[in-house]
């Protein structure tokens, strides 16, 4: 019997309010218990006096790029950047090649993650045929296969017929509907929010209203099917008022934010740098202070990262011609700290909450409890510790991270997958 | 300007002063010899964007300080074969000319690659971001008629938010005191216009742009090159067009400008085009006296 003991962390679990100085007893890879001095033998330590011990982070947006782009990421890549970043569960979206909108492109991303990823991988599937916004997908072999929920991430679905529809299946098999809000013909051609900066810049704009229109949308579709909607990234002020406002009218209707979105504005971005462009994109900072209101309130029920990775070649050209996206699973925590915990803008535990509870009720996972009997996913993070980012030593195959060379106050320090250590910071 | 020049949104006053006071010295009343300051010098002029009069007016203002000049236009070049920008400028780089001389259709190109080059690199216009030396000139062509910038009246009419002459010229204008008046339809004035620089103001009505003007900057319409339309160009001319019966909103001694090559009764009529109070010849002129300026000034160390 394989045991690994966590002595002396402060213990917190949002799921059962538990915030205080416990041990933690992992036996076979499940909880074996929570306590005070627990009684052990034979067991692995690990020495968390100082150390945050929270139930395993769940990131639930990210691209891993496999199968058809292993150039930028594969699943291995990006499940030891997740373990770096302290995530013990990853979801990918389906924007690979082929597109993951059957059942057997699902099952082959979870025989690829149990061979070579380190971290629990969880595949979101597709809504229509390869994400062309048509045809739905094999949305319920899918769910048989093992997906999570359904989206046309990147690749929004325009048609509200088919996005009704696709809500209808989705609720019959019990997943959520994930959308990556944004109308096409509105945001089309454009590079950076629309604003002053890019203005001032020549670049286009994508204005946050092709952001809201779809957010409104789906929120009203939502209401008509009684599905359970997810907006993916939200970063304009009027599409967190919408969601706050669908949640206290009952609409079923959950939502993400990224960290880059808390944490920077349109105006931060050195001149034309590609590393800065992502979609949505980053907005004003009135803005940022509506995706922290958010946060705080409770509009907001996840942090994800929206990890995009892209190589080097494909980010060093024209901005115009730059891919959207960047990469975030290493340095998300560390964001989360400076931006909304180390200010006082939310606790300890409502951050916790944000990348465990939060996400694993977005998609009904088994995970994010530290609960007797319960996968032994863990996350040990310090709150103070300063280190730099080194986007060159990343697990992830790409570079393309606004943060590089970032000095974090805090930030994980131990990833635990099911009883296994795959992950601590002497590895940094 | 040891870096080269990327815009006008960073320079200061006496850097702007100083290349204006120079290419004053250069202009053709003040001498027509050549001049040898730059003899043994390479500067590569790359096109990625058809230009006949920038490109050129660069290549007669290098000649006239003795340095040597190559041109190079995407078209039938290695950039035709696929080789991505940064390919390009590397090789171009590895060959050590002194500048590189650069117009490109994206915004910002020449600011990454002179991220990544240590050749000095000079905008000759990126997308609808900036065109630092055609506000150069045209500041230069306002001061040979009038002795400052300051108090100035400068309404800039047409396609706004695509144009890299107009962002030039509000940074400059803005820095010396200028009032600018931006007209155009709303689709192509966005309302941040009015917080890019001091002293911006912003009108749909030609008329309002032109009541009291000390210089009228006419914009080049490209109806055709925007990526949806997002005005009649049927009517465009009806509401936005310069004509003769525009000019006595505007001071008597008004100046008509325009960066070319003109649209003739798209945006300006022949009448004005072709009358006395247009400069639009002047600022050609000027075009090789303010770049020999700023060749003189990138090169200089």
């Amino acid at each position: 019997m394989r045991k690994l003991i966590i002595r002396n962390g402060r213990v917190i679990n949002p799921a059962t309010r538990l915030d205080a100085v416990r041990d933690v007893l992992i036996e076979d890879g499940k909880i074996a218990g929570i306590g005070e001095k627990l009684h052990v033998t034979g067991a692995e330590k690990f020495d968390a006096a100082g150390l945050i011990v929270a139930p395993g982070f769940i990131d639930m947006h990210v691209h891993l790029r496999e199968p058809g782009f292993e150039y930028a990421e594969t699943i291995e890549s990006g499940s030891r950047a997740a373990a770096a970043g302290g995530f013990t569960s990853i979801c990918c979206m389906p924007n690979t090649s082929p597109v993951n909108d059957n059942a057997t492109v699902t099952s082959y991303i979870i025989e690829r993650a149990e061979k070579h990823a380190v971290v629990n991988v969880f595949p979101i599937g597709a809504i229509t045929k390869n994400s062309a916004g048509e045809e739905l997908a094999a949305i319920g072999s899918m769910v048989q296969a093992g997906i999570v929920a359904v989206s046309d991430d990147g690749r929004p679905v325009m048609n509200a017929r088919v996005m009704r529809r696709a809500m209808e299946t989705a609720q019959s098999f019990g997943i959520p509907v994930i959308d990556h809000c944004e109308d096409l013909h509105l945001s089309a051609g454009g590079d950076m929010h629309e604003g002053l900066e890019s203005v001032r810049l020549g670049l286009r704009g994508i204005p946050a209203a092709s952001e809201d229109v779809m957010v409104a949308r789906d929120i009203l579709l939502a209401q008509l099917t009684g599905a359970r909607f997810h907006v993916a990234h939200i970063s304009s002020r009027h599409s967190v008022e919408m969601v706050a406002f669908a949640k206290s009218r009952g609409v079923t209707v959950t939502s993400e934010a990224t960290p880059h979105h808390f944490a920077l504005s349109d105006g931060g971005m050195p001149p034309y740098d590609s590393n800065y462009k992502m979609k949505p994109p980053l907005r004003s900072d009135c803005d940022v202070g509506s995706v922290t209101q958010g946060i705080i309130s409770g509009a907001i029920d996840v942090i994800a990262t929206d990890h995009a990775p892209h190589p080097g070649s494909e980010k060093m050209q024209e901005f115009e011609k730059c891919p959207f996206g960047v990469i975030g699973l290493e340095t998300a925590i560390g964001l989360a700290l400076e931006h909304l915990m180390h200010p006082g803008k939310i606790s300890l535990a409502r951050l916790v909450e944000l990348f465990t509870t939060g996400p694993a009720r977005v998609l009904n996972l088994n995970r994010g409890n530290l609960a007797a009997g319960a996968p032994g996913d863990i996350t040990i993070l310090d709150t103070e510790r300063a280190w730099t980012y080194d986007v060159n030593k990343s697990a992830s195959k790409s570079r393309n991270s606004p943060f590089d060379g970032h000095i974090f106050r805090g930030g994980p320090v131990a990833t635990i997958v099911n009883g296994r250590i795959v992950w601590s910071a002497e590895q940094r | 300007m040891p870096g080269g020049l990327l815009g006008i949104e960073s320079l200061d006053r006496i850097e702007i002063e100083t290349i204006l006071d120079r290419a004053k010295t250069f202009q053709p009343q003040q001498s027509q010899n050549r001049r040898d300051m730059l003899r043994g010098r390479m500067i590569v002029n790359l096109f990625f964007e058809a230009s006949t009069r920038t490109r050129t007016s660069f290549e007669i203002a290098a000649k006239r300080l003795g340095a040597d000049a190559i041109s190079i236009s995407a078209s039938g070049s290695s950039v035709d074969k696929g080789e991505s920008l940064v390919d390009t400028l590397n090789t171009l780089g590895a060959m050590h000319p002194d500048a590189i001389v650069m117009r490109h259709s994206a915004s910002g190109a020449p600011h990454f690659l002179a991220r990544h080059l240590p050749t000095p690199i000079i905008n000759a216009g990126d997308g609808t971001h900036e065109h630092p030396t055609q506000a150069l000139l045209d500041a230069r062509t306002i001061l040979d008629r009038r002795p400052t910038l300051e108090g100035l009246r400068v309404a800039i009419i047409g396609d706004i938010a695509h144009s890299r002459v107009a962002r030039s010229n509000m940074y400059l204008l803005s820095k010396f005191g200028a009032h600018i008046v931006l007209c155009g339809p709303a689709s192509l004035l966005p309302v941040e216009l009015r917080q890019i620089a001091p002293g911006v103001t912003l009108t749909h009505d030609i008329k309002d742009a032109l009541r009291g003007a000390d210089v009228i900057m006419m914009l080049r319409v490209q109806l055709e090159r925007q990526h949806e339309s997002a005005f009649s160009s049927s009517e465009y001319f009806r509401f936005y067009g310069l004509g003769l019966e525009h000019m006595s909103l505007a001071k008597p001694d008004a100046i008509v400008m325009h960066p070319g090559p003109i649209n003739r009764g798209r945006e300006i009529s022949s009448e004005v085009a072709d009358s006395q109070r247009s400069v639009i010849l002047n600022q050609v002129e000027n075009g090789i006296a303010v770049r020999m300026a700023v060749l003189e000034r990138v090169l200089s160390n």
